[in-house]
């Protein structure tokens, strides 16, 4: 064979692609170079995939499944032929709990079986297209023509092994003798469609020293190149691994061997295969010396091949090393290493540690008290000079609570005391509110810092507040939220307080909190401590000064005095402002000729949910500054990776993000739903959007306008300036959305039942970003599909973290529209709460917490603005229009109003 | 009898609307629905429609010639629930191929009146077979994921009793739709090969699925190609979606798989999207005028209506086809030279 002729491609006959499918299709057409089949989900080939099988352990064997598809195999081949195990049983039970794994099932199965029982009973639960691996003429043509029939019938393409009544084909001959005669059968006895028809023309091992087995390879390549330029439409496949059995032990050999195979068979028409990925080498890095022996062998191009390779191949090593954990900390002496396990945050030895120091201690709570707080001081001393950040903290109480829940045992045990704690801390989320990362990272840092923490959770009425600060004698009270109206639910803790005499201090943070707010609003209704905590790395210190005999009343007197010139400053800053009426504001309006205005009608009217938007499908939608944000890691990402002060931090945190991240999306551990609506609008009145069906009102939105005096011709905005008016006779449209993520607290709850703080606020920060991310996602969904007025928009990821598209989604609550009272008109008009579940609280909070809702704007000139603050006779107009009273309306509006 | 195939290369077909919004209109009471002979039967049998074509014939028939007189050239029995799988719940299973054969009779007798009255206009009758009211390649039970209520088998046979009392009753071809989950319909077409072979038969095969929400994938999670990849084996007489969502809705999905398949195409969508009230309201005009969009982009060789449609929006429907042009596709011409 002359090197010119197996270096030229085959001239590959074909009229038909074959076309297979899981959830997602898979065209073997001319793009198509080479399909990779997954493997290692056969208990034949893979010693850990058959103890899991048998064993029963389908979650790790899923996910031995899932490693390959991630890994890029694109279609996977499962094998349940052993004697240990009923192979129709487990062949129908993994693929019924494959089906039930989107991230896996996407990809077509190959039922790979030597018993046709397990192979018919394979198909009967698998959905999507599948291939049969394999049938042949072994047991005779009636045997095959009756197989063959019924893989027709239920939907399959086939292997056929070169193998008929005489043996299996081992040479090129009988490769193309029985090739030519399955095919013959198969499509003009069968009536089986050609492009289904995969050969299997058996790789068998080169370099075995048998003289025989020389042209193994070549044979296998040169009966390719014959079967794909003579069998129309056919394919061919094959397990490379075969190939370079004799060397076995020496991967880097038998990569370069794959790679060198997979060339020239590629070139001769394979087209699909089952290879390992992770051994094989990439062609041209394969060293020359190498390359020219390993080539001599596969193309069989000298009576010495196998002994030149044989005696290169011992100085040929394996390309992949495997990353070793520094463990030479363990050689420490003890408190170090206990230390050392606390700083780091590592838990894997600190059972082990504290058992030891146990056994040296008089006392159990010693250690706790000793080694533990000495460790725990390091991570303090740390954390407050700003070598150490939030999330090794929390991490570092991780491995606190895993020591001290292995020692109370025998800390009760002796009737021992139990530790003391610095003071009591009660903290909860305030009524209506649901959100709790905040709260929960100050609970985490303040316990590892020795504090009993009280949590009452969410949605906490001022009630139950004030009846657990009595009952559990608390030091503190500490209060979070993180939408508007918590602010008057923090205020009116404060009132009660005073009235029932309560002398604590009293904490605010959480994301809508402010200093100002807690100075003018809080300070005033209380006359002992009220803080203002927006930072967990200055809880510990806030809290040590508060409770602290000797300097606490000294501090006290400090802050009140530092809040009340806060506040007067913060007033009279307040005033210098002037405001416009709102009937003035109105005739400075946004204008927009609509008369030339691009408006397009959306492609479709009325509303619509998603609820099988997978996890994947968001990720790049994801914006991750927020993430590190509410890690009190402050930057953009990705530059913050590699910020000078916090990015090796981030870099951990994101790391360990990512791992979590992925359980989330392998496992479907949080589900993503979605709801959104486009409709006829009209601006009614200057302020309001009436939403309207076949000219019939179904809803009307009231929007806010800016009141601050501007420079003369600068307009004061509301979201109504983005709809055409009534007016103009012209319809308009807008539409409405909500996005959620379900499970997270259900998750979360699980890590912290484990005592893992860190993984618990990981899951609510991830699908905090997920709703978000969902958001972003929909949004487009919207622009280029349904709405479709950005049809042709072409936008990275990172355009659309920066809102580099047309049209707005503002949110209720937010800057342009910071009433909350609208959210209730989008779940009437949407019905968000019947059709995908999400709830509001009485403080309007969405539940679950990890949701986003808005209204969609598409005018090329609607833009994002801050509403500022707003002067009381639109709220009385506001009040009017939307036929509430005046209270309520202030209540609502509250935060934007004028002093 | 009239060649079908003959009929799709002449001209768009028209398929008929929902019979259920149609006997809404009759208000029929548990007892209208029991009829003289299940008057003491156990289960109470009010809802299920399918028992009306022998406790109610003539209002079924009825139903019939009003969507025949509207323009409609295929109707559908009214068999959408004609298996032992979704009887059991009327506990009728033992009635399957008395409901299957009187349904396809008494449409075929209304089809055989109006193709007398107008051969130039031959009129069809197609079998409906609906999903069943479970799932086999998805688990009810979220804490058993790999659970299955029902299996291929018990679908195939079930299926297999429905289709030979559906050909025995007089129906000209089958029509497996709705198919929210694709392995129960490769199910009722195993089934369907089984009774052709059986029988050494040819009869035309019209599968539709449904697109569930904005996703674009079926309830198994499929998307539109992927679902039309999985069903190609069998050759169809068309393939196509309805229900679930508007006419509008439809459009990408039929577009996704017009331009892949040499099946015919069908589309039977809903009167729009269901309102706060789960009714539809979309008003013949306006599913006239999206489903004109269907066959300006040339993607269609049968239309008809599924929820909410009435005689009106088919009358609507079946004008606007008649100015159009089916869809091109070689696989008529091929299937037919094969027979």
């Amino acid at each position: 064979m002359s090197k010119t002729y197996i270096h030229k491609k085959a001239n590959v006959k074909q009229t038909k692609y074959m076309k297979l499918s899981g959830l997602e299709p898979l065209v073997l057409n001319e793009n198509m170079n080479f399909i990779n089949i997954g493997e290692r989900t056969n208990v034949a080939g893979s010693r850990k995939f058959l103890r899991l099988i048998k064993n029963e352990e389908f979650d790790e064997a899923l996910d031995v499944a899932r490693h390959q598809v991630d890994g890029g195999a694109q279609i996977i081949d499962i094998n349940m032929d052993d004697g240990l195990i009923d192979g129709v049983k487990s062949m129908v039970r993994f693929l019924n709990l494959i089906a039930a794994e989107p991230d896996i099932c996407r990809v077509p199965i190959m039922i790979d079986s030597s018993k046709w029982e397990i192979i018919e009973e394979g198909l009967k639960v698998v959905q999507g297209k599948c291939v049969v691996n394999s049938i042949s003429l072994k047991e005779g043509e009636e045997n095959f023509i009756w197989q063959a029939k019924q893989i027709k019938r239920y939907g399959a393409a086939v292997i056929v092994m070169a193998f008929d009544e005489v043996g299996q084909a081992d040479n090129y001959d009988r490769r193309i003798e029985i090739a030519q005669r399955s095919y013959d059968v198969l499509v003009n006895k069968v009536g089986f469609p050609s492009e289904d028809i995969i050969f299997d023309l058996n790789i068998f091992p080169v370099a075995t020293g048998m003289d025989e087995h020389r042209r193994n390879a070549i044979d296998f390549i040169e009966a390719t190149r014959w079967v794909r330029e003579n069998l129309i439409n056919a394919s061919v496949s094959g397990g490379v691994s075969n190939v370079s059995f004799s060397f076995r032990g020496n991967d880097g050999v038998r990569e370069a061997m794959h790679s060198v195979f997979l060339y020239y068979a590629i070139q001769a028409g394979m087209n699909m295969g089952i290879v390992n990925p992770a051994l094989l080498e990439i062609y041209d890095d394969i060293p020359k010396d190498l390359l020219e022996r390993v080539e001599d062998v596969i193309l069989d191009r000298r009576d010495d091949a196998t002994e030149r390779l044989l005696d290169f191949a011992d100085t040929v090593k394996g390309s992949k090393k495997e990353k070793v954990a520094d463990l030479t900390w363990r050689e420490n002496p003890l408190q170090d290493r206990i230390t050392h396990a606390l700083v780091k945050g590592i838990d894997a030895f600190i059972i082990e540690d504290v058992e030891i120091a146990r056994q040296e201690a008089d006392k159990p709570i010693e250690v706790i008290e000793g080694n533990l707080m000495a460790g725990m001081n390091v991570v303090g001393d740390l954390f407050g000079a700003g070598k150490m950040f939030l999330p090794q903290v929390v991490k570092s109480a991780r491995v606190m609570k895993k020591a001290v829940s292995y020692l109370n045992p025998f800390i009760e045990a002796e009737k021992g005391e139990k530790q003391k704690a610095l003071g009591k801390v009660l903290m909860a989320t305030v009524k209506g509110d649901v959100h709790d990362i905040g709260k929960n990272i100050v609970s985490v840092v303040l316990g590892c810092n020795n504090y009993e923490i009280v949590d009452l959770g969410v949605m906490v009425s001022p009630e139950k507040i004030i009846a657990a600060a009595i009952e559990e004698n608390v030091d503190i009270i500490g209060l979070s939220g993180l939408i508007t109206p918590s602010l008057d639910e923090m205020v009116y803790l404060a009132k009660e307080m005073e009235r029932q005499n309560f002398v604590v201090p009293l904490l605010i943070g959480g994301a809508t909190t402010s200093k100002a707010h807690t100075a003018v609003k809080i300070d005033t209704q209380y006359k002992n401590a009220v803080v203002h905590v927006n930072d967990a790395s200055r809880a510990v210190t806030v809290v040590s000064d508060l409770l602290n005999p000797k300097t606490s009343n000294l501090y006290v007197a400090k802050l009140k005095k530092d809040y009340d010139e806060f506040r007067t400053k913060f007033l009279k800053r307040g005033k210098e402002k002037s405001y416009i009426s709102i009937e003035k504001a109105r005739e400075e309006k946004f204008k927009i000729d609509w008369n030339t205005s691009h408006i397009v009608k959306p492609k479709t009217l009325g509303v619509q949910t998603l609820e099988q938007v997978s996890l994947k499908e968001i990720l790049p939608f994801i914006d991750w500054s927020p993430f590190f944000r509410s890690w009190d890691l402050h930057g953009k990402y990705p530059n913050i990776l590699t910020d000078e002060v916090v990015g090796e931090q981030a870099t951990i945190l994101f790391e360990d993000a990512q791992i979590i991240l992925k359980k989330i999306i392998n496992k479907q551990l949080l589900k993503p739903k979605a709801i959104f609506g486009l409709f006829e609008a009209n601006t009614i009145n200057d302020d309001d959007i009436s939403i309207q069906k076949k000219g019939e009102e179904i809803a009307v939105f009231r929007t806010l306008r800016q009141q601050l005096k501007k420079r003369a011709g600068k307009p004061s905005f509301a979201l109504s300036d983005f709809i055409a008016p009534k007016e103009t006779g012209i319809t308009d449209y807008m539409g409405a959305f909500c996005t959620a993520i379900f499970g997270a607290d259900e998750l979360a709850k699980k890590y912290k039942d484990k005592e893992d703080d860190y993984n618990a606020i990981m899951v609510q920060a991830i699908a905090d970003r997920f709703a978000e991310g969902l958001a972003e996602y929909l949004h487009k969904q919207v622009r280029i599909k349904h709405w479709a007025y950005g049809a042709n928009e072409d936008l990275t990821n990172e355009d659309l973290i920066k809102e580099n598209y047309k049209g707005i989604r503002p949110a209720p609550g937010y800057p342009a529209c910071p009433d909350h009272l609208e959210k209730e008109t989008i779940w009437d008009l949407l019905k968000v709460e019947e059709q995908i579940g999400v709830t509001l609280t009485e403080s309007l909070a969405m539940w679950p917490g990890a949701a986003v809702s808005g209204y969609y704007f598409a005018n090329e000139e609607a833009k994002y603005f801050g509403l500022g603050k707003i002067t009381d006779d639109q709220v009385k107009d506001f009040a009017l229009r939307k036929n509430i009273t005046l209270e309520k309306a202030r209540k609502w509006l509250h935060p934007n109003l004028t002093e | 009898m009239a060649n079908i195939r003959e009929e799709l290369k002449k001209r768009i077909l028209v398929l008929d609307g929902a019979m259920g919004t149609m006997l809404q209109a009759y208000k029929f009471s548990e007892e209208d629905f029991r009829g003289e002979r299940f008057k003491d039967y156990a289960t109470p049998l009010q809802g299920n429609n399918d028992l009306l074509s022998i406790t109610q014939p003539e209002a079924i028939k009825t139903i019939h010639g009003k969507y025949f007189e509207a323009g409609a050239d295929i109707i559908e029995t009214n068999t959408f629930s004609g298996t032992t799988i979704a009887m059991a719940d009327y506990q009728m299973e033992d009635l399957v191929y008395e409901l299957n054969y009187q349904s396809a009779k008494i449409a075929k007798e209304v089809a055989d009146e109006f193709t007398e009255r107008e051969p130039h206009k031959p009129r069809f009758v197609a079998g409906s077979i609906g999903p069943t009211n479970r799932t086999a390649s998805m688990s009810p039970d979220v804490n058993d994921p790999g659970y299955r209520a029902v299996t291929f088998d018990e679908l195939r046979i079930a299926y297999k009793q429905q289709v030979e009392a559906l050909i025995d009753g007089g129906a000209d071809l089958l029509l497996v739709e709705t198919v929210f989950d694709t392995l129960n319909a490769k199910a009722a077409l195993f089934a369907i090969e089984e009774v052709k072979d059986e029988r050494n038969i040819e009869v035309p095969i019209m599968l539709s699925g449904t697109i569930t929400d904005a996703s674009g994938r079926t309830l198994s999670g499929q998307t539109a190609e992927a679902f039309l990849i999985s069903i190609s084996h069998i050759p169809l007489l068309s393939v196509g979606f309805n229900c679930a969502l508007g006419a509008n809705l439809l459009q990408p999905h039929l577009e996704a798989i017009a331009s892949k398949t040499e099946f015919a195409i069908s589309a039977h969508p809903n009167a729009g999207l269901p309102n706060a009230f789960g009714e539809y309201d979309e008003t013949p005009e306006e599913m006239g005028e999206q489903i004109e969009e269907y066959l300006k982009r040339d993607l269609i060789n049968i239309i008809g209506g599924c929820c909410g449609t009435s005689p009106e929006h088919i009358s609507v429907i079946a004008n606007i086809a008649t100015k159009y042009k089916p869809r091109q596709t070689t696989i008529l011409s091929a299937v037919e030279a094969s027979h």
